[in-house]
């Protein structure tokens, strides 16, 4: 190992809140050396993201503070140094990429001058140079026709050109250290693989070091020369990536490794009753220009599918952002407007008013996506659930209601005595299945899960989708499993519909899709999924 | 045996009650109560308002209680005809020496310790209204005009005008006992009032959105383009002016003020994916709007309403002072800051206007300052 350019020695932080202080980081030391790519992985609440904030010197200071520790970029500590020292570094010799690439970018600035500002800043480049320079930039990170770009606004380009943009940001002043905080996390799996490439290569290019935080150890595997494993604000193992993976020595480390959604789902009964099927579902969203405001396009959401969800059963849909797999989701659980037809048991409810479709509720309920935004922060866990039981089964009185309660609660795995607890106490794993809870709690027949374990850590996702296994298989339930995430998606669908634009590439069983997909844009998404793999360019969006 | 311990369990569970207020209120009451300023002054304001809630027991041209010939009188709750006490007009004069007289010879009166309504004229003034402080005579002087001088039985205390009389000889410090009581519920009135109408206006635009936005922010934007306060002296010079048309008038406008923060809340917060969550429950608008989006909308509403109720407070007292505001002989603050426009050598008419409002228009604003602490999520005390 060379020289090491940042050395992280016994550094701990702590946040003071309400006169209580909590230790997040505690004691951690790792070193990153002059083009080292090094890993901190962990899940949420494990101090990684801290950690690395830290570097920088941006915490909420003065809630937050070092109680111990140095960090010591070439030679000198980075801690021991004051505001305006700090600035020079800052966005200079070491640079920073988030997981958030929409508000990591001012809105209200072009992609020219976003880039051109740090090069004016640090450099005192002139407006001519600047710009030439942001051109090479834009080029170097892969976005095509750059020329073209610059005068863009942010909302104006795809999530992973954002990310682009923002890895241009930070390359504009040849950082020797760039800190990349999940920076793939917020992104489809196709636009991952591409955005880990060109981190790959850049550093490469530059001979640059690389801090990579994530939890997904899929793209620690592919891009780490070092991993450090963290939880609950320590470093439990370090070691070259390759010996971590073959060999864990830490129980934590293998916990992680051994937390893949695993299984599948059991053989289909060819002869179960369809709950809920669409026939030619259309969902069209009009463009209106010009003064009057006439229609003169649509975007064609979802454009003509055919559905069909049976009891017992899962239906996978897959796709990148933007193909229309929430949309189509919504449409079927009447959520919003829609054509075509859409029969729940043998009710044709596609005319059904919002009035009428309130009975039905009862036997089609959501999970949502953020288990943080689905539960209401102000209602406890218990009125959470009864809510929808107040609705459908006003006949019950609150001693009963509490029993069912407790009951669902008991069935998705949860201690019982928390249900005065506000959703703002449990963790991810523990609100998504409130959120569970909530819609079992009605006993229904079809259930539509929107991306439930994306928003969750590795082991907890493995933990929800067995969750979800048992309870369909208990309950006969009919899934309607919409996620980008193939590998859960394998772990418990029967049938797997895969979209793009609003249409259905392909469809089939689970084991055909998987074993033996048809479509370049299929294979480009299991691609992606399971190896982290690039596609040819223009099979996938960038 | 199974069925048996899990009873036992839901028994047990059933113990843990939830807590008198939600965590999140807690931690709210506690930031509140760390603003040291804001929570002194909620009590000052507090124990001030109950007190002028009484304001009858304390300040009182009738006593409390009297008993006469073996019978207990309330004089303070009923009014009782003179010819009780063997007098002929309709309501009894208390003070009137002779009827004390006839009282004391056949019972007994407690007297509440202020012995002044609002509008009691006093006609023992030692001299023309209006009169110094009490205490800044000597006891002849102050005494001068009852008919035993300094042994007569009036010359006490409860007769005593602590801050002075105003230009009718009327007692001031019982003026500010009354006027600050019809203040702080004219302003609670007031701001109770508009934040109902405001909320629930605020409420259906947020949540419904397009056209009914949009046609309701056009119509508020025409309305609160009306000046208020020239309207007000138009509609005074039609109508009498009363508490309640007063309070009607402003209330046409004052509503507004809540509209923007609650739009702009429930907006916000109707894509909430909580709030899909319980439209896909099937619950119904009103619900969604009462239970879910409320509670958002609240804390913005909370932390303007302090300053909304000082608003009020003052918009009455300029009202009162310009002579357009609460009928003649009303107890009223700005009724006294004109007295003390007109009467300079009267200093104490308008020291003691400006005291009490400026007192009780920043007790409101530090309680209004420790409530939008209490409702900051960021806000961290060390």
């Amino acid at each position: 190992m060379s020289q090491s350019l940042l050395s992280v020695r016994d550094l701990s932080v702590a946040f003071s809140q309400g006169g209580r202080d909590s230790v997040a980081v505690d004691h951690i030391s790792f070193d990153v050396a002059r083009g080292e790519t090094v890993a901190l992985v962990g899940e949420s609440g494990s101090g990684k993201s801290v950690s690395a904030l830290s570097v920088l010197k941006l915490l909420p200071y003065p809630s937050a503070s070092h109680p111990s520790g140095q960090i010591i970029f070439n030679g000198e500590d980075l801690l021991a140094k004051n505001e305006r020292e700090l600035r020079k570094v800052r966005g200079n010799k070491i640079t920073m990429i988030f997981q958030e690439p929409m508000t990591s970018l001012n809105p209200l600035h072009t992609i020219e001058q976003q880039i051109g500002e740090i090069l004016k800043l640090h450099r005192g480049m002139s407006d001519t140079a600047a710009r030439a320079r942001t051109l090479e930039l834009l080029h170097e990170v892969g976005i095509r026709e750059p020329e073209k770009r610059l005068g863009a606004y942010p909302h104006q380009m795809s999530g992973g050109q954002r990310q682009r943009v923002m890895i241009a940001m930070s390359l504009a002043n040849e950082p020797e250290l760039l800190i990349a905080d999940e920076p793939t996390t917020a992104l489809d799996v196709t636009v991952q693989a591409q955005i880990l490439e060109l981190l790959a290569g850049l550093k490469k290019k530059n001979n640059m070091s690389m801090l990579f935080i994530t939890h997904d150890l899929g793209i620690v595997r592919r891009i780490a020369d070092r991993v450090c494993v963290m939880t609950k604000g320590k470093i439990v193992e370090t070691g070259p990536t390759r010996e971590i993976f073959a060999n864990p020595q830490h129980e934590y480390t293998r916990h992680l490794l051994a937390a893949e959604p695993k299984g599948r789902a059991p053989n289909p009964d060819p002869d179960a009753e369809t709950v809920l099927s669409g026939q030619d579902i259309k969902v069209w969203f009009p463009i209106k220009a010009g003064f009057f405001r006439k229609t003169v396009d649509h975007v064609k959401a979802v454009d003509g599918i055919d559905i069909e969800v049976k009891a017992g059963q899962t239906l996978g849909i897959v796709g990148e952002s933007g193909s229309g797999k929430t949309t189509l989701g919504l449409a079927l659980s009447r959520m919003i407007s829609s054509e075509g037809r859409i029969h729940l048991g043998d009710k044709e409810i596609d005319g059904f008013t919002f009035k009428q479709m309130r009975p039905l509720r009862r036997e089609m309920q959501i999970v949502f996506q953020d288990p943080f935004g689905s539960l209401s922060p102000r209602m406890s866990v218990s009125e959470i659930i009864e809510e929808g039981l107040k609705i459908h089964q006003p006949q019950l009185d609150h001693d009963q209601r509490d029993a069912i309660v407790v009951d669902v609660l008991q069935e998705v795995g949860l201690d019982s005595a928390t249900r005065f607890r506000y959703p703002h106490e449990f963790s991810g794993g523990q609100r998504q299945r409130i959120a569970i809870a909530r819609a079992m709690v009605l006993k229904p027949r079809f259930v539509m899960l929107d991306e439930p374990t994306s928003a969750l850590d590795m082991s907890v996702q493995a933990q929800v989708v067995d969750l979800l296994r048992d309870l369909q298989a208990k309950h006969r339930l009919a899934y309607l499993f919409i996620s980008h995430d193939l590998k859960v998606v394998r772990a418990l669908s029967n049938h797997v519909i895969v979209m793009r634009n609003g249409k259905v590439v392909e469809h089939g069983p689970v084991e055909q899709i998987f074993e033996n997909p048809q479509t370049d844009y299929t294979k480009a998404l299991i691609a992606a999924a399971f190896d982290i793999a690039t596609a040819p360019e223009g099979v996938v969006s960038q | 045996m199974s069925e048996i311990v899990t009873k036992t369990t839901v028994e047990t569970v059933r113990q843990t009650k939830r807590p008198f207020l939600s965590p999140l209120n807690q931690r709210r009451w506690e930031n509140f109560k760390a603003n040291r300023r804001g929570y002194w002054s909620l009590w000052i304001f507090l124990v001030l308002f109950v007190l002028s809630l009484f304001a009858e027991f304390i300040a009182n041209d009738k006593p409390v209680l009297a008993s006469y010939k073996g019978e207990i009188l309330f004089p303070v709750l009923v009014d009782y005809p003179e010819e009780k006490f063997g007098g002929f007009l309709a309501i009894t004069d208390y003070r009137d020496p002779v009827i004390q007289e006839e009282i004391d010879a056949n019972g007994w009166t407690i007297w509440p310790p202020i012995r002044y309504s609002y509008r009691t004229v006093n006609n023992d003034i030692p001299e023309a209204a209006p009169a110094k402080p009490s205490w800044l005579y000597d006891a002849e002087t102050r005494c001068s005009r009852y008919y035993e001088g300094v042994d007569d039985p009036n010359c006490i205390k409860g007769n005593w005008n602590w801050l002075g009389t105003d230009d009718q000889a009327r007692d001031v410090l019982a003026r500010v006992i009354y006027g600050f009581r019809i203040s702080v519920l004219f302003g609670l009135t007031l701001t109770i009032a508009s934040a109902v109408i405001g909320v629930s206006a605020g409420a259906v635009q947020g949540y419904f959105g397009g056209w009914t936005d949009l046609i309701f922010q056009r119509v508020i934007e025409i309305w609160s383009s009306i000046p208020v306060l020239y309207l007000i002296l138009i509609i005074a010079a039609v109508l009498p002016p009363g508490f309640f048309i007063l309070l009607g008038i402003m209330l046409l406008f004052s509503w507004v003020a809540f509209v923007g923060v609650v739009r702009a809340e429930f907006l916000r917060a109707r894509n909430f994916e909580y709030v899909n969550a319980a439209r896909a429950l099937g619950v119904s608008n009103r619900t969604i709007m009462f239970r879910h989006l409320l509670p958002n909308a609240m804390v913005a509403t909370l932390t303007f309403l302090p300053f909304i109720l000082n608003g009020s407070i003052t918009t009455l007292t300029s009202l009162d002072f310009l002579g357009f505001g609460l009928p003649p002989g009303s107890a009223s603050l700005g009724e006294m800051l004109r007295q003390g426009q007109r009467n300079l050598n009267a200093p104490w008419l308008g020291i003691t206007g400006f005291l009490t409002l400026s007192i009780m228009l920043s007790l409101l604003i530090f309680i209004g300052e420790a409530t939008r602490d209490a409702f900051d999520p960021r806000k961290t005390f060390r």
